[in-house]
């Protein structure tokens, strides 16, 4: 799957957890911008993992503040 | 000369201090910071100034006033002095620390048992130590803090599931790459809610998957389970269990925490694991305390039975009252009273203490969901009619607050 493809499928994931309807960009950040808490980014993670059927760890998830990152992460573990 | 502004590394802790003041202006006594002044027996102190009954300390089997243990921990304070003043791998092993040691052993019949000073580090110890870079830890996301400590002090890539899920478990079981080593982290009863792990099925899940599987029973110990090793012997996998971790500040009624195993290699933990080597041992009145209140919960059955009965009739009792309850059958001793918000939480705790009852508030982020919770946790030497009296303490509490 490529980054195009990556980023319309994250897209429809995160529609009903973006309450306020942002207008997400690659700079988009899921702490400030889109105001997630802990339970709504587990919730998030969970059906991104399922989705694309990886896992993306506790430890990888600290280094992802912007969506464009959580593209690019979800995009190299899915090229298979 | 140019200076640079110091930055206030307290202006992180902002937003709780203003939820704690707002929450003390309201004229509610501070849950935080209760002060017994006197305790009476595992279930009575004198809390705040006044004879309160106690329903929320853990102390499930009651064993902080037995007389022999208590006697066993004046003969070691006699024999053996206040402390240790060293590390186990050093001046810190006396023989009483071998003897708990022996005794944690024959209770859970398992060929090693390994000794903390407190059940926090042996989470933190052994979860840090056996899952290293390139391992993979998968727990339940609604772990206690001391497995998730233990996970963010090791080197592992850490995964969590939703609670209780076993397809959530299996799946990110399966998804995880070929060759790599495995951790799955569970509780036998979950401290908040007091609900209980489908231990059966997740352990056969992880070992089908090829991990290996720690289960920490502190809230378990002394009375589930035939021999009271936990909810993973009630449910029939402990010879499946890797690693058993549990604690001697609830039933076992002092302080400290071990980790029962039968693996072959498990002795070199002892000079490898961080938070075993570099702190002082248990004080040897408090392993002597420990070893005789261990030797004595194996013969526990009838005080056993009365507890089940007790959890059995406050989740009954508080049900028939009409409050909300983290589960719909009594699965421990553990009796959760879900609260609307902080506010009435905290007004109820108030409540509840003026008429003369502790119970713990718990708030998030301790909690699953930002729950508000008074969390209740039974000990067998409550009475039949002091359980009554405390469900007469919550109709005129509940009432009183309108949360019934």
């Amino acid at each position: 799957m490529d980054r195009a493809a990556v980023d319309t499928t994250i897209r429809s994931i995160i529609e009903p957890f973006n309450k306020k309807g942002v207008a997400i960009t690659d700079v988009t950040t899921f702490a400030a911008d889109l105001e997630f808490d802990s339970l709504t980014v587990m919730d998030f993670v969970a059906a991104i993992e399922d989705e694309f059927d990886i896992i993306i760890s506790m430890n990888q998830q600290a280094e992802i503040e912007r969506f464009g990152q959580l593209v690019d992460a979800v995009a190299a573990q899915a090229k298979g | 000369m140019s200076e640079t502004a110091e930055k206030d590394l307290f202006s992180k802790f902002d937003e709780i201090i203003a939820v704690r003041e707002n929450l003390l202006a309201s004229g509610v006594e501070d849950p935080f910071s209760l002060v017994m002044e006197r305790v009476l027996s595992p279930t009575r102190a004198v809390c705040n100034g006044r004879d309160t009954i106690l329903l929320g300390t853990y102390n499930y089997m009651g064993m902080t006033f037995d007389p022999d243990v208590i006697q066993a921990g004046k003969d070691a304070l006699d024999n053996f002095g206040a402390g240790t003043t060293g590390s186990r791998v050093l001046n810190g092993t006396y023989q009483g620390h071998r003897a708990v040691e022996d005794a944690l052993k024959e209770f859970y019949a398992m060929d090693h048992a390994m000794v903390f000073s407190t059940g926090y580090q042996a989470n933190l110890g052994i979860i840090s130590t056996i899952a290293g870079k390139g391992d993979y830890i998968v727990l339940d996301i609604d772990s206690h803090a001391s497995i998730w400590d233990g996970c963010k002090m090791g080197d592992a890539e850490v995964v969590p599931f939703k609670h209780n899920d076993i397809e959530a478990m299996e799946k990110r079981l399966k998804r995880i790459p070929e060759g790599a080593g495995k951790l799955v982290v569970l509780e036998g009863v979950y401290s908040m809610l007091g609900d209980i792990a489908p231990l059966a099925e997740m352990v056969k899940v992880a070992k089908d998957n090829g991990a290996m599987v720690l289960v920490d029973e502190a809230h378990s110990m002394g009375f589930i389970g035939e021999h009271g090793r936990g909810v993973c012997e009630a449910a029939g996998v402990i010879d499946q269990c890797d690693f058993i971790i549990g604690t001697f500040s609830k039933s076992v009624g002092t302080v400290g925490g071990f980790c029962v195993s039968n693996h072959p290699k498990f002795e070199i933990m002892r000079l490898v694991c961080r938070p075993y080597v570099f702190t002082a041992s248990l004080p040897p009145s408090v392993v002597a305390t420990a070893a005789t209140s261990i030797r004595k919960l194996m013969h526990g059955s009838n005080k056993r039975a009365h507890l089940w009965e007790n959890s059995k009739r406050l989740h009954g009792g508080l049900t028939a009252l009409g409050f909300k309850l983290g589960t719909a059958e009594p699965q421990s001793a553990i009796v959760a009273v879900i609260m609307p918000d902080l506010e009435r939480g905290a007004a109820m705790w108030e409540a509840l203490l003026h008429e003369g009852l502790y119970v713990n508030l718990a708030r998030p982020p301790a909690t699953p969901a930002n729950m508000t919770l008074l969390r209740c946790s039974l000990c067998a030497e409550h009475s039949e009619e002091e359980v009554e009296t405390i469900l007469g303490m919550f109709e005129r509490a509940g009432k009183a607050v309108g949360i019934i």
